[in-house]
């Protein structure tokens, strides 16, 4: 109990642990964050400014007399602060719209790490295409996790030789990666909160998603889409290596197999 | 139908009355089958506590779950995840479905809405009752998964197939699962049949003088909900077909080729379907469904706050017609629930855009109830503190909307605690502070009684407190990552365990105020039955109101003459410093030469 008082005063008293946000490794993540407290500032200022009017109307009393309604009554009480409230929603939402289109309405540069993300119950599969860099086909058909081809990759495609599966996903720092999120069973969510991205994955799709991991480290990789009794525990770790371990690791993977 | 002689004898209206009257007629045909608006108004209002008292009581066994996950509970054994799960789907289906909707809407929809307009009865009291009843077994097949081979589904209220279409997708999506398409497509029956009878209600038996603009807020609430009713009800009904044709008939509505859940190929062939068409379904209806349950409450808060003000409800057209633009604009941003689901991220764009547009009409309210009471030397009766208590957890609950209206803020916060906080304030709590407002300042009318006012302020205090306790530290857990619907938050292996034992002390502070809110309540139930046991007699206008459901005649028998209506409500005459109320029915002709009235059209 004394520890939760401790964050609660730690949270209302330190300004730098108010929002906890978790450490952002991204290149993006600087400005949705930045975007973010400006949108918290703004809530926390309005819900303090509304109750303030609201205690001193009630405390503050004078002579109970009509609340006379007229035009300019109307129009200073009403619709100016409606009007501000039009311009700094608008305003809100345009700086928002404009970080949105950034990492949403392109997609990946011709350039960036190909990983596939596959979320079944209760797990992340990572599949790296391999030398080639192209992806075997896949076939629900030919699932068998016991035999250790848990994505029913078809032995017939050579595509698919050498693709390497992972059950964390490894990533180099500096170089924007292109996940394409398939669900062979139901709806997944796949959501890094330090690299501030969440999408889900569904069944039937392939949904691209593209970041730049900047910040070497091993971050959490959740599943955000209640997907059944297993859901709290479908997670995998994300680890970011710098470009020469990343290239090290992928060696020796690729040397040792898809295993 | 044989209605009339069950209107005459129930139109007395009070339980009272119903007591008395018990000894001459069956008390389950007096009570049960009865087609008068208040008793089947009153049967709503149990229905909801009972099932308000069920989802506290799993809310609470999720907190503690959640905060002490190896604890076992009496009676049952450990809390499996799949229990933890299930606890989740029936909490939210009750309180959405039995709660939020039916009492506000149907509950005090049916005990006020008709001598609020000036009717004798609603326009059809037969579809009425049916729909009560269809209601009530709704909840009863609900509750009955429970008891299932499987237990409860555990998809959640929201049932995202293929989850919910495929029974080996986990226990509970066999039978319990086909049980809840069950009731809720009952419960959509019930409530289509409802709203089509409020709506027509309205439209067709108000009384002479009562022109549109002269209809009580709370009306005009009633009204808008239930056109939304009818609309998102009717889309969610075929939605219900459509997953059980997917999950009985071999369709595949919601099932892509190649589905392959727990090692069962599904839909293989040359169906392919998608979940997003149910997500799109789901949410056209489920994005109304909240405007429904808040809306009432937004009526009744305008109007207690005019009436214990007494002050004309401050830019009272524009209160109307920002609350039929909430409903208009509640049926274009279901999007907003789906911006991380695999839509076109333009369609992100636009549905963000109409959902921000709806913290205009909302602010609008607001500022009206702030000008309305603004320094008006309240009378601070505990109907008006719960008002207060709504515009406040509106206020709160509603400012983090538009942070999660932007497509790209919800990226991060999509699923997480915040959203719980941000719907949890705004809906379940300013719900149910309305729906308290509405028990204070109506039970004259339900009981012939008045409740403790003592009682109903220390249940005021400690429910805000609680409320504010339990919500605001959720917003935390949420930034710092913790994602909803997890059935624990210790021994998570990997990265993701140090994330959410993060949140654990705080998580355990939001579960001693989950307590100490439920605790409160028991106040309230001590409140209720004392009172119903020996409350004081009210007097038959305790606050002195200005709107029709205070009339003398309309509360004493449905059969005195109807009312003539002259005036807008929530009008006052001031003099010398103190306001008389200008009820809506009196004849000006009967006043004494009115000094000045607030801005009314109805008084010469």
């Amino acid at each position: 109990m004394h520890r939760s008082l401790d964050l609660l005063l730690s949270a209302l008293f330190n300004a730098r642990d108010i929002w906890r946000l978790p450490v952002d490794g991204s290149l993006h993540g600087a400005l949705l964050d930045r975007h973010l407290l400006l949108n918290l500032w703004i809530i926390l200022g309005l819900a303090a400014l509304a109750h303030l009017l609201l205690l001193a109307g009630v405390l503050f009393a004078r002579d109970r007399r009509a609340g006379t309604e007229s035009i300019s009554r109307t129009v200073r009480l009403e619709y100016l602060p409606l009007a501000f409230f039009t311009l700094l929603f608008s305003w809100l939402t345009l700086r928002a719209e404009r970080l949105w289109a950034l990492s949403r309405y392109t997609g990946a540069e011709p350039t960036a790490l190909q990983v596939e993300v596959t979320g079944m119950q209760f797990a992340w599969y990572f599949r790296y295409p391999g030398q080639d860099a192209t992806f075997g086909r896949v076939e629900p058909a030919l699932l068998d996790p016991g035999a250790g081809n848990p994505l029913g990759i078809d032995p017939a495609d050579s595509h698919g030789k050498d693709d390497l599966v992972s059950s964390e996903l490894v990533l180099p720092a500096g170089r924007e990666v292109d996940l394409r999120l398939r669900a062979l069973d139901v709806i997944h969510g796949f959501a890094v909160p330090e690299m501030r991205v969440k999408q889900n994955a569904v069944p039937g799709q392939t949904i691209h998603l593209h970041f730049t991991p900047t910040r070497p480290g091993t971050y959490a990789i959740l599943c955000t889409q209640l997907c059944g009794l297993g859901h709290y525990r479908m997670n995998a770790n994300l680890r970011v290596l710098s470009a020469s371990d990343f290239e090290h690791w992928l060696h020796v993977r690729e040397s040792r197999g898809t295993t | 139908m044989s209605q009339s002689p069950y209107l005459r004898r129930e139109s007395a209206g009070t339980l009272a009355s119903s007591v008395r009257l018990a000894g001459r007629t069956s008390p389950i045909r007096c009570h049960l089958f009865t087609t008068d608006h208040r008793a089947i108004g009153r049967l709503y209002l149990w229905l909801a506590l009972l099932s308000v008292a069920i989802g506290t009581i799993l809310s609470l066994l999720m907190r503690l779950h959640l905060t002490w996950p190896e604890r076992v509970l009496p009676f049952h054994g450990p809390v499996l995840p799949e229990d933890y799960l299930a606890l989740v789907t029936i909490h939210g289906t009750l309180m959405l479905f039995f709660v939020l909707t039916t009492a506000p809407q149907s509950g005090f929809g049916n005990l006020i809405l008709p001598s609020q307009i000036g009717a004798r009865r609603m326009a059809f009291p037969l579809i009425n009752a049916v729909s009560f009843w269809v209601i009530a077994a709704a909840l009863v097949v609900l509750l009955s998964s429970t008891f299932v081979p499987g237990g409860s589904p555990i998809s959640g209220w929201t049932a995202y197939p293929p989850l919910s279409a495929v029974p080996s997708a986990g226990p509970g999506q066999g039978t319990g699962i086909d049980l809840w398409l069950a009731s809720i497509a009952l419960f959509a029956i019930g409530s289509t049949m409802s709203s089509i009878n409020q709506l027509v209600t309205v439209v067709r038996m108000r009384c002479e003088g009562m022109t549109w603009g002269r209809l009580p807020l709370t009306v005009w609430a009633w009204i808008t909900a239930s056109m939304l009713s009818i609309l998102a009800f009717s889309v969610l009904l075929a939605a219900l077909l459509l997953l059980f044709c997917d999950r009985h008939l071999a369709t595949s509505f919601y099932l892509p080729v190649g589905d392959v859940v727990n090692g069962t190929l599904r839909a293989a062939g040359s169906h392919n379907g998608s979940p997003l068409l149910w997500l799109h379904l789901f949410w056209f209806f489920g994005h109304p469904e909240v405007y429904i349950a808040i809306l009432p409450g937004m009526g009744l808060t305008s109007m207690i706050l005019g009436n214990f003000s007494r002050r004309r409800v401050f830019a009272y057209r524009t209160m109307i017609t920002t609350t039929l633009l909430i409903g208009f604009l509640g049926i274009l941003v279901w999007g907003h629930h789906m911006f991380v689901a695999g839509l076109n991220p333009f369609a992100g764009t636009a549905f963000s855009i109409s959902t921000i547009a709806i913290a205009i009409p909302a602010a609008a309210k607001v500022l009206s109830w702030l000008a309305t009471i603004w320094r008006s030397r309240p009378s601070y009766t505990t109907a008006f503190l719960f008002s207060l208590g709504f515009v406040s957890l509106f206020i709160t609950g509603g400012l983090s909307g538009p942070i999660l209206a932007q497509p790209i803020l919800d990226q991060y916060l999509h699923n997480t605690f915040f959203v719980v906080a941000h719907f949890h304030l705004i809906m379940a709590m300013a719900g149910i502070f309305g729906l308290f407002s509405a028990t204070y300042y109506w039970f004259p009318l339900l009981a012939n009684r008045t409740l403790h006012e003592g009682l109903g302020r220390i249940h005021f205090v400690g429910s805000l407190l609680g409320a504010y306790a339990t919500f605001l530290p959720m917003h935390l857990t949420g930034l710092a990552g913790e994602p909803r619907h997890y059935a624990q938050l210790t021994s998570i292996p990997n990265a993701a365990g140090d994330l959410l034992a993060r949140t654990l002390p705080l998580n355990r502070g939001i579960t001693w105020a989950a307590f100490f809110l439920a605790g409160t309540q028991l106040v309230f139930l001590a409140n209720l039955l004392l009172t119903l046991w020996r409350g004081p007699r009210s007097s038959p206008n305790p606050w002195d109101a200005t709107t029709l459901e205070w009339h003398p005649n309309l509360s004493e028998s449905d059969f005195g003459l109807l009312p003539v209506v002259y005036r807008e409500p929530s009008q006052y005459a001031y003099q010398n410093g103190e306001a008389r109320a200008l009820p809506q029915w009196i004849d000006p002709a009967l006043l004494p030469s009115a000094p000045s009235t607030s801005g009314d059209r109805g008084v010469s």
